[in-house]
């Protein structure tokens, strides 16, 4: 077995945990832990295709960024985040369901597995995956499209700060379930007139 | 015979079975931070099955230009997709798709 293909055997073994555990998890921060290993293993199957230029973005956009911004907002959230008390449904069905899903798409996958015979990889060519190479058609054929994704970051970022601020000013507040302060208060102390000392005897 | 990883149908089996686990995520699941998470798996090995496929027919660098924009396209998804989360949560207190139910009647 050489190198690669124990890149590719780690790798797979990573991807394919790192979703179970993402799908399966009930704390949803173990959630995305499991889906920064996918991201780790897909980067390295990336680096096993000679795809060194997604490897890095790989690596920066969803390790750096996806992953963080879904750790921040699970953070944010609290533990609201974990299940609730009360479920609509029983687990019971969903899990039925799941089952026959992965039933179905498996049989899907196996029907057309091995159509056509084996596919081999082959020997790349040389510039293969390059960051000369990709640039050559991002900034020639792509460059249209990319002024488009450009744009699309923009309108995006734009539109997240207004959905998550929402409307400020003509909304009335409501008020707080739980507040800082009622968190660290103990019981409600009778209000009586303020105790003075050295007169509990005296009538 | 062919090792493990050097074939383009090892990749479509690897991509196939991350797709169907972050499918059953999405669809299993009720926790909408969740169910992103599973679109972020879906998308992932829509990536890898990009880039395989160019590996096998690598003339131009069509499928990683492919898969750099998804990539692009998926972080716009996600930075909106959770600021949805967030006022969501804010309308409801809660981020489970149970009780999402404003346009239900």
């Amino acid at each position: 077995m050489s190198a690669g293909n124990l890149l590719f055997a780690v790798c797979s073994i990573a991807c394919l945990a790192g979703a179970l555990i993402t799908v399966s998890a009930q704390n949803p921060i173990r959630g995305a832990m499991g889906l920064l290993t996918t991201i780790f293993g897909i980067a390295g199957l990336f680096l096993k295709l000679r795809a060194e230029f997604l490897t890095a973005i790989q690596l920066i956009v969803y390790a750096g960024a996806v992953v963080v911004l879904f750790v921040f907002v699970l953070m944010l959230l609290g533990p609201d985040a974990r299940a609730p008390a009360r479920t609509g449904r029983s687990g019971a069905s969903r899990a039925l369901g799941g089952v026959l899903f992965v039933i179905t798409s498996l049989l899907g996958i196996i029907s057309l597995a091995g159509q056509g015979g084996v596919h081999p990889l082959g020997l790349p060519a040389p510039d293969h995956g390059s960051v000369e190479a990709v640039g050559r058609q991002m900034f020639g054929p792509a460059m249209f499209v990319f002024e488009l994704v450009t744009a699309l970051l923009i309108v995006a970022v734009v539109g997240a700060i207004a959905v998550a601020r929402g409307r400020q000013g003509n909304v009335k507040k409501r008020p707080a379930t739980t507040s800082p302060r009622d968190l660290f208060a103990g019981p409600p102390r009778p209000r009586s007139a303020p105790r003075r000392f050295g007169t509990e005897g005296a009538e | 015979m062919n090792a493990l990883g050097d074939t383009l149908e090892s990749y479509v089996l690897l991509a196939s079975l991350i797709f169907t686990i972050g499918g059953v995520g999405f669809l299993v699941r009720r926790n909408v931070l969740v169910q992103l998470m599973s679109i972020e798996l879906m998308l992932n090995s829509v990536n890898l099955l990009l880039v395989a496929f160019n590996r096998v027919h690598g003339d131009a660098m069509t499928g990683n230009m492919f898969a750099f924009f998804i990539i692009a396209v998926a972080a716009a998804e996600v930075a909106v997709g959770l600021a949805i989360v967030l006022s969501y949560y804010r309308l409801k207190s809660t981020v489970y798709t149970d009780e999402a139910d404003l346009l239900r009647h």
